[in-house]
């Protein structure tokens, strides 16, 4: 049951098959929540959450669910749980939750979970899909870190909120260097997610037909 | 899987039955929680809109700051409403004063407080704490750039209380009653021009003193 199959489930979306860098999806949020990176961490685990529930919960009751009605109670299962993280970080991790907003009620519109779960948990087995899942989230937040990092290094100075550049290098402090006003806002995103898909296909040596 | 219409309906039941009752058992389990939150985060903002929050002092160092030198009280406007508003400082001397808005925005209710000078003239500061506007475009009005522009500006002109009111796009008079508008959200912005005015005149009462 275990062993190369659950592996390949697992670590096929963390490059080959990355989510965004390759399948393009999920992308709204990527550029949202990236500006700072403890905001994209927590997006990420919110993300990672709801992924691994939705495709375990799918594809347990994969044999049970009316094919016609398919859509409607995946998307049901998806909301439940995106509703029971949104609640959690209000209750435990209220300053984040404001800052993430709508953006964690809005993975339940994130083409990934509602893409897996179709693509993979309906036709895979509980276990296999978690690790699907898992997988996928995992490649998502890998790629949410790195525009983060990027964004928040070249837009603030800084990495989770340590200053990595210091503050005597700056105009305001005699110094010569100005932040990246355009990391901040959604283009800088645009720019570092095209930079990386670029270069992830460079690695990879996929084109697209 | 192929189903009768009487499996598909029931199914579907069950399926909205089960979740709005574990949706429901979490919202209540974490009522205190969030409730705490929410108080923790109100008090936060009237101390951030008087210009005395310090973002780096744990909750218990936040609420001690608070009960310190922040004093509830209220009055009754000219409809026999009652008002709430804060006073910063000792109530024979205050420092300052910090009186709730709140009204319809763009999307939701828009919430808010506004912190005068103990001239009761001069707006010390301004937090939008609690709305449901559009990120990025609404959305910016919680932000440092548009909310530091109110600090210094008044709300009385010659015996009126004018109010401070944002301009759409960039302020073609620069005076003591008008700020920099954000573009894109003008729709948010008219809508607290109003009620923000409509609730400072509810004040009138403490204001004109």
């Amino acid at each position: 049951m275990a062993g190369k199959n659950s592996f390949k489930a697992l670590a096929a979306p963390l490059s080959a098959e990355n989510p965004i860098t390759r399948q393009v999806l999920g992308i709204c949020s990527a550029l949202a929540v990236t500006v700072k990176m403890d905001t994209a961490l927590v997006m990420s685990f919110a993300l990672i959450f709801v992924l691994v529930g939705s495709n375990a919960i799918v594809s347990a009751l994969r044999n049970l669910i009316p094919s016609r009605v398919r859509i409607i109670v995946m998307l049901t299962v998806i909301a439940t749980l995106v509703i029971v993280i949104d609640q959690t970080l209000k209750a435990f991790l209220f300053d984040i939750s404001k800052q993430l907003s709508i953006f964690v009620g809005l993975i339940i519109t994130n083409c990934i979970v509602l893409g897996r779960a179709e693509a993979f948990a309906l036709k895979n087995g509980v276990a296999q899909s978690a690790l699907d899942g898992l997988g996928n989230g995992l490649g998502y937040g890998l790629i949410l870190m790195l525009v983060s990092a990027g964004r928040e290094l070249l837009g603030n100075g800084s990495l989770l909120g340590y200053r990595v550049i210091p503050e005597f290098l700056y105009v305001e402090h005699g110094g010569w260097y100005v932040n990246n006003g355009l990391m901040v806002l959604a283009p800088g995103a645009f720019v570092i997610l095209g930079l990386l898909i670029w270069l992830q296909r460079t690695l990879t040596g996929y084109t697209e037909e | 899987m192929r189903a009768s219409n009487r499996y598909t309906y029931f199914f579907v039941v069950t399926m909205a039955v089960l979740s709005a009752l574990l949706l429901s058992l979490l919202k209540i389990g974490f009522q205190d929680r969030v409730a705490f939150n929410r108080a923790l985060d109100t008090k936060k903002n009237i101390l951030k809109a008087a210009g005395v929050l310090d973002p780096g002092m744990s909750a218990t160092e936040t609420e001690a700051l608070y009960s310190s030198k922040i004093s509830e009280r209220a009055l009754r406007d000219s409809s026999g409403t009652e008002r709430v508003y804060y006073i910063y400082g000792s109530p024979d001397d205050p420092e300052g004063y910090v009186l709730p808005f709140s009204g319809k925005g763009l999307w939701s209710t828009i919430n808010g407080f506004i912190a005068l000078e103990p001239d009761r003239n001069t707006v010390r500061g301004i937090t939008f704490y609690d709305h449901g506007e559009t990120p990025g475009l609404g959305g910016e009005i919680e932000k440092e750039y548009f909310t530091g522009q109110f600090a210094g500006k008044k709300i009385f002109r010659d015996g009126d209380l004018v109010s401070v009111t944002i301009a759409k796009g960039t302020a073609q008079r620069k005076d003591d009653y008008t700020v920099d508008g954000i573009s894109g959200a003008s729709l948010t912005t008219n809508s607290i021009n109003r009620f923000l005015r409509e609730d400072l005149i509810g004040y009138l009462a403490l204001l004109k003193q």
